[in-house]
C-alpha cells in the first residue's frame, strides 16, 4: 500500500449516474486485478473505496455509481484536481488459478474490476467469458470494452431490455463449459453464483470500512478459515472458505 | 534544539505522541508504512482473556467530522498476543509499549494483568474501563467511581508496572472517577474513549450500526476531550494521556496545555496512516513557532 497524490485526467457519465475517471499519478503499489484504492474527498471523514477497473502507463480507471453525498461530490470533480488516494489495497485475484477458459460474473457497481482481470487473463492466454448483469438498458457500461477483450461478452437484464431478461445465474446455461469463476456484485448476487456454480471461484467482498489497511477491525467477517478482514485479507474470499452469514 | 521529551510513569518517551488503541493493531501494519520506533510509544488493540470475534458488520460509519465504531473488542485472546503479536512486533517495535486490556469481570482484568506482568515489552498496562461496544462488560466499570475503583485496586494487587486507567467520557462526573482511580492505586488516567453514538439509514429505516449504537471518535469530539483532560487535570497529580480527535500538531499541544502529559491518536491514524510521523517531524517547528524549547514545560499550562 502507498499513498499517492493523483490528479483526475477525466470525469464523464458513461450510464445513467455511473461516471468513469481516469486519474494519473504514481499507481506502483497496484499489483493486481480486484484490488482498490480509497480516496479521501474533501468534507468528509472517512475515505472511499473503489476497485481498480484499469491500470495502463501509469492511467487508473476507477468507474462509480453515485450512490450517496461522497460519490455525488466525486461526480461533481472536474479533470486537473488532485486526490489523495492510498492505493494498491486488498488482496485482487489469483489469476493462476483460472485454468483455459474462466467465467467472470459481475453484478452493477461490481463490474469494474473484472475488466482488469478480463485483461490479465487473456494476455495469459486465456479464452474468457463475462456475464455481466445490470438492471435495465440505461445502467449497462463497458460491454464494448469487454467485447473488445473478451471471447465472449452476455448482459442480462432484470427487465429484458438489454440481453437475457433476468439476473446473472440465468445467464450460467447459456454461458456453456467454464473451468473457473471470478464474481464481484452484490451480496445476494454473489451467493447465488456461490450455489449455482459447478467449478472452485474467486468472491469479491465489500463492507463498509474505517481504515482500509488492515488496522481497524471495522471490516471484519467470519470464513471457514477464521476471520478475516474484507479490507486486508480480502476483498477476494475462494469458494470454499465463504460462510454465509445466512446459510445459502 | 527542541526537546519533545515526556515522561510517562517513570518511563521517558521521545515524544508525547501515541497512537491510541484500537486503530493501530498491534503494531506492524504501520511498521510497514513507516519505522513506527519514531513513536513515542502505541497502545495496542484492546485485549480480553478469550479471543473475541467481536460485532455483526457493519461496525463503521461516517458522522460529521468524525466516525462512528462498533468493533466490539475483535482480538486473538491474550495468549494469542504473547505467544504471537509480541513476538512479531518485537522485530519492528524497540521500545516498551502500551498493553490495553478488557474485561467482562474483575477477575478477568486480574487475570490478564497477570500474565502481561510478566511480559519485558508491555511498559504500562491500560485498563480499558470505557467500552461503549461491548455489553455487560468494559464500560460498565467505568461509569462510577465505585466500580472503577474496584477494578483499578484490584489489578493493581497483581502488578508492579505502571497502571492507566481509561476512562470514557459518558458519565457525569469524570474528575470524581479519576480521583477514585488514583485513590485505588492507578499510576496514570487516559481519557477519552469514545462517546456513544448512532445513525440511522433513512432509506431502511433501521439503525446503519449492526450492534446500534456506536462509539463516536474522530475531529468532532476534540473539544469534549479537551475539556475533559483539562477538569481531570485539576482533580489528580497522576498523568493523564489526553486522546480525543487529535489530528495535527496544534492539538497536540491544546491537549498538554490542558493538562495531557501524553497525547494519543486514534481515529486520524485510520484515514491518514502517516499522521503520527507527520507530527512529531513537525513538533519542533511548531514548538518554536510558539517558543517552546522543552516540551514537558507547557504540561498544564492553561491552568
Ligand atoms: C473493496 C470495495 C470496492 C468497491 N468498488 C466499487 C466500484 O468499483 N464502484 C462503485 O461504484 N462502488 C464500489 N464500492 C462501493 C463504494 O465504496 C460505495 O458506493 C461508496 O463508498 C459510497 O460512498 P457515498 O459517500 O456515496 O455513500 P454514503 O452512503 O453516503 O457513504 C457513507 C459511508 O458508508 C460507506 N459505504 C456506503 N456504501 C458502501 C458500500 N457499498 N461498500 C462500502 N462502503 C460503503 C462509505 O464509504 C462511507 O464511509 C466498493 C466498495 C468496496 C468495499
Ligand atoms: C476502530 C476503533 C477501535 C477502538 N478500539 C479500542 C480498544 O480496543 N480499546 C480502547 O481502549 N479504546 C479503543 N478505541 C478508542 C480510541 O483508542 C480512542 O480513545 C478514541 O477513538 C478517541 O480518540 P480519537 O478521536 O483520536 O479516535 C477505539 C477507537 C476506534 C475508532
Ligand atoms: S477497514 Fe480497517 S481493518 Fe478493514
Amino acid at each position: 500500500m502507498t499513498q499517492s497524490d493523483l490528479t483526475i485526467l477525466s470525469n464523464r457519465e458513461i450510464a445513467t449516474s455511473v461516471y468513469e475517471m481516469k486519474l494519473g499519478g504514481n499507481t506502483i503499489s497496484i499489483a493486481r486485478p480486484g484490488q482498490f484504492i480509497d480516496l479521501k474527498l474533501d468534507g468528509f471523514f472517512l475515505r472511499r473505496p473503489f476497485s481498480v477497473c484499469d491500470l495502463e502507463n501509469d492511467v487508473l480507471t476507477i468507474i462509480y455509481k453515485v450512490v450517496g453525498r461522497g460519490t455525488e461530490h466525486m461526480s461533481s470533480l472536474t479533470a486537473g484536481s488532485v486526490l489523495d488516494a492510498l492505493i494498491g489495497l486488498g488482496n485482487g485475484y489469483e489469476t493462476s488459478t483460472s485454468g483455459a477458459s474462466p467465467l467472470l460474473i459481475g453484478g452493477g457497481a461490481g463490474v469494474p474490476p473484472l475488466f482488469m482481470l478480463a485483461k490479465a487473463l487473456v494476455s495469459q492466454g486465456k479464452s474468457v467469458t463475462a456475464v455481466l448483469g445490470f438492471n435495465t438498458a440505461e445502467d449497462v457500461f463497458y460491454k464494448g470494452e469487454f467485447e473488445g477483450i473478451c471471447s465472449r461478452v452476455i448482459i442480462t437484464t432484470a427487465d429484458g431490455s438489454c440481453g437475457i431478461r433476468g439476473l446473472v445465474t440465468d445467464a450460467l446455461t447459456e454461458a456453456g463449459d467454464y473451468s473457473y469463476v471470478y464474481t464481484c456484485g452484490p451480496e445476494q448476487m454473489l451467493k447465488a453464483v456461490w450455489s449455482k456454480i459447478n467449478t472452485s471461484g474467486q468472491f469479491s467482498f465489500e463492507e463498509r470500512m474505517g481504515c482500509g489497511f488492515g488496522a481497524c477491525m471495522g471490516c471484519s467477517c467470519e470464513t471457514l478459515c477464521g476471520a478475516k478482514r474484507i479490507c486486508s485479507d480480502g476483498p477476494v474470499l475462494y469458494k470454499e472458505e465463504i460462510k454465509w452469514p445466512t446459510p445459502a | 534544539m527542541a526537546d519533545t521529551r515526556v515522561t510517562l510513569c517513570g518511563i521517558t518517551l521521545d515524544n508525547p505522541v501515541i497512537p491510541a488503541s484500537g486503530t493501530f493493531g498491534y503494531g506492524y501494519e504501520f511498521a510497514k508504512l513507516y519505522d513506527i520506533n519514531c513513536l513515542g510509544t502505541f497502545s495496542f488493540k484492546g485485549t480480553t482473556v478469550l479471543p473475541r470475534f467481536g460485532n455483526p458488520t457493519p461496525r463503521i460509519a461516517e458522522t460529521p467530522s468524525g466516525m462512528l465504531n462498533a468493533v466490539g473488542l475483535q482480538n486473538p485472546g491474550v495468549d494469542a498476543v504473547i505467544s504471537y503479536e509480541l513476538p512479531r512486533l518485537k522485530e519492528v517495535f524497540f521500545k516498551p509499549v502500551i498493553a490495553n486490556i478488557s474485561g467482562f469481570s474483575i477477575d478477568e482484568y486480574v487475570q490478564i494483568a497477570a500474565v502481561l506482568d510478566k511480559e519485558v515489552q508491555v511498559g504500562w498496562i491500560e485498563l480499558n474501563v470505557s467500552c461503549p461496544n461491548v455489553h455487560g462488560g468494559g464500560a460498565a466499570f467505568g461509569t462510577t467511581p465505585d466500580s472503577a475503583a474496584r477494578v483499578t485496586g484490584a489489578v493493581r494487587r497483581v502488578t508492579k508496572k505502571p497502571l492507566i486507567v481509561k476512562l470514557s467520557p459518558n458519565v457525569a462526573d469524570i474528575a470524581g472517577i479519576a480521583k477514585s482511580c488514583e485513590c485505588a492505586g492507578a499510576d496514570a488516567i487516559s481519557l477519552i474513549n469514545t462517546l456513544l453514538g448512532m445513525r440511522i439509514d433513512i432509506k431502511k429505516r433501521s439503525p446503519l450500526l449492526a450492534n446500534k449504537t456506536g462509539g463516536l471518535s474522530g475531529r468532532a469530539i476534540f473539544p469534549v476531550a479537551l475539556r475533559m483532560v483539562y477538569q481531570v487535570y485539576e482533580a489528580v497529580r497522576i498523568p493523564i494521556i489526553g486522546m480525543g480527535g487529535v489530528a495535527g500538531t496544534e492539538d497536540v499541544l491544546e491537549m498538554m496545555l490542558a493538562g495531557a502529559t501524553a497525547v494519543g491518536i486514534g481515529s486520524a491514524n485510520l484515514v491518514d496512516p502517516f499522521i503520527c510521523r507527520d507530527i512529531i517531524n513537525s513538533l519542533p517547528a511548531e514548538m518554536d513557532k510558539y517558543g517552546i524549547s522543552r516540551l514537558s514545560d507547557i504540561i498544564g499550562g492553561a491552568h
